[in-house]
């Protein structure tokens, strides 16, 4: 097999809490405590666990949005844990994040041609403004949306429309890597379903590969090729998808899918 | 015996000097000791009519516009302002999604049951600290003892939940209002909480109406589930019929829509286009322009609910299921 494009070794990250003012002891909370794993080319493997697992700062941690404690994560060949923030920067462009909340996410004071131009003349991949334009029209058909749409405003736009425009503003930069922290779990449902098709055929059409976080088992299910169960801290099961849902050997696991509600004589 | 019976239930909101309806003509009833599930998407309407059961409009911009609600044979809508709090407040309760931001953050979890209990009982500070522990016992909070004087903050989600439960059950109410209950907690909490409601209504014969977007959690929970679509129920049966016999294209696509867990699913069937926005104008049918089985008619008439099944009403022009 190949090498894998992310590889992950023992990553720990530990905030420091408390301490300042009398006598107030300072404690560690272990968010990511010694996670291990690898993610290859053109492969989805999914971060499922509850909240306060530590799922979400491993994803934050990877994006360099928060600071690794120990471990490793060689991607491409390099440790973009231990890269100097102007060494890491040529890298942001291959790593990307989606935010789980879209209305958080836009700027509102700009266009939507304005919030995807920017990305790319930061990473010079356009050099004008009618470039950019085009290419801005053409991911916004990626994903779903009008092209005349880019002249309009954040506000203008319902929670599902503006998940798309910020899926369109990672997928513009052609990444290698993205990572989905519960993409489309703020969505209502009906447009929940929309999103992880697009997410799926975006992923299968371009090949990116994509670490999708989330506490949704039947998302996780939908979108992956193989699934890391995380629980306080550290991995307890990794796995194909099928052997996960089919034949999850963890307890954990086990209890967690044990406790989905089920649609009794659901067909097709 | 009926405990509620809503109908005909209209709720308009005023916008830039218009009423724009939310809700219409929605009718239900709700027996003793049963359970009744609302499922829709955000903007149906769902907790807007709970809002309305409870009497917790007043002050908002959205008003009754039409219809009555009955609760145990009397009009609720008719009563003086000063009997239908007694009502509401004693008979009815509800709980809310997010149980952090409806328990005081500067109180005492015991204070706070307690206060709920003596706004309609007359008790002694003793009596008020033993209803307080029994309470908490029965919504099976480990240590009462110790966990009366706990702050919310001090607690996790799902043990926040369980006292707004046992606030909302401090005077025995006939009813409860669970508006999204679990959707804030994880899996593993929401099965326990879910029970939990479960166990209690077996113990104390109340009747709930569940509020949630999760089709999943209606089908394990609910006797019978009104489905709610841009402010009108589409379709309205009990469970185990609405499930064998799912018959609204809506209903159908909500289905469709929910990624299964237990079976590997290449693409899911979602519904095109987006929930419409209130002052959106649609004609004929609310549904139409997302409706795969739409034609001509539902542009431009509205369909009326009518019975494909005993007991099983469907406001659609061309429903899906078997009708017998």
């Amino acid at each position: 097999m190949t090498r894998p494009l992310l590889e992950v070794r023992e990553l720990r990250t530990h905030f420091s809490v408390g301490g300042r003012g009398f006598m107030r002891r300072k404690s560690v909370i272990r968010a990511v405590d010694g996670v291990s794993f690898s993610i290859h080319e053109g492969e989805v493997l999914s971060l499922v666990g509850e909240s306060g697992c530590g799922k979400s700062t491993v994803g934050r941690t990877l994006t360099r949005l928060e600071a690794a404690t120990a471990g490793t994560a060689m991607f491409d060949g390099r440790n973009i844990l231990n890269l100097s923030p102007a060494e890491f920067r040529p890298l942001r462009r291959d790593i990307q994040m989606i935010f789980q909340d879209p209305f958080a996410s836009l700027n509102p004071r700009l266009s939507i041609e304005r919030a995807l131009a920017e990305p790319l003349f930061i990473h010079k991949l356009v050099r004008d403004r009618w470039t950019a334009r085009k290419r801005i029209a053409e991911t916004l058909e990626l994903v779903g949306m009008d092209a005349k749409s880019m002249s309009r405003y954040p506000h203008e736009f319902s929670g599902g429309q503006r998940q798309r425009i910020g899926i369109a503003r990672v997928m513009i930069l052609t990444p290698r890597l993205v990572i989905a922290d519960e993409p489309v779990s703020a969505l209502d449902v009906s447009i929940q379903a929309q999103v992880l098709n697009l997410l799926k055929k975006l992923q299968r059409d371009s090949g990116v590969s994509m670490l999708f976080v989330s506490h949704d088992l039947g998302a996780v299910r939908h979108i992956s090729d193989r699934v890391a169960v995380m629980f306080r801290g550290k991995l307890v099961e990794t796995g194909k998808k099928r052997q996960i849902f089919e034949t999850p050997r963890h307890e954990y696991t086990r209890r967690l899918l044990e406790s989905i509600p089920r649609i009794k004589g659901r067909v097709g | 015996m009926v405990l509620l019976d809503i109908r005909d239930l209209d709720l308009s909101i005023a916008r830039g000097g218009e009423l724009l309806p939310v809700v219409q003509g929605i009718s239900f009833t709700v027996e003793e000791n049963e359970t009744l599930g609302i499922v829709g998407e955000s903007g149906c309407g769902k907790s807007l009519t709970a809002l309305a059961i409870m009497g917790l409009l007043e002050g908002s911009a959205v008003r009754i516009a039409g219809g009555s609600i009955h609760f145990q044979g009397r009009n609720l809508l008719a009563l003086a302002p000063v009997e239908r709090r007694r009502v509401m407040g004693e008979r009815m309760a509800m709980i809310f999604q997010e149980p952090m931001t409806s328990l005081n953050p500067v109180y005492r979890i015991g204070d706070q049951i307690g206060e709920a209990i003596l706004q309609h009982r007359r008790m002694s500070r003793k009596q008020v600290h033993e209803r307080v522990l029994e309470l908490l016992d029965l919504v099976r909070i480990p240590d009462p003892e110790r966990l009366i004087d706990s702050f919310p903050h001090q607690m996790s989600g799902g043990q926040r939940q369980r006292v707004m439960i046992a606030m909302a059950l401090a005077c025995d109410p006939k009813l409860l209002i669970a508006d999204e209950p679990t959707t804030a907690l994880d899996v593993t909490v929401q099965k326990d909480v879910l029970e939990l409601m479960h166990s209690l209504q077996t113990r104390t014969g109340m009747s709930i109406v569940l509020i949630s977007h999760d089709l999943a959690v209606i089908a394990e929970t609910c006797d019978k589930v009104a489905v709610m679509y841009r402010g009108r129920i589409v379709e309205h049966a009990a469970t185990s019929a609405l499930f064998s016999n799912m018959s609204h294209p809506y209903t159908l696509g909500l289905l469709g829509s929910i990624p299964a867990h237990d079976q590997d699913v290449e693409w899911l069937d979602a519904i095109p286009g987006r929930v419409p926005t209130l002052d959106e104008l649609i004609s004929g049918c609310a549904f139409h322009p997302r409706c795969f089985a739409a034609k001509d008619s539902c542009r431009t008439v509205d369909p009326v609910a009518a019975a494909v099944a005993p007991a099983h009403f469907v406001r659609c022009h061309f429903p899906q299921g078997n009708s017998t």
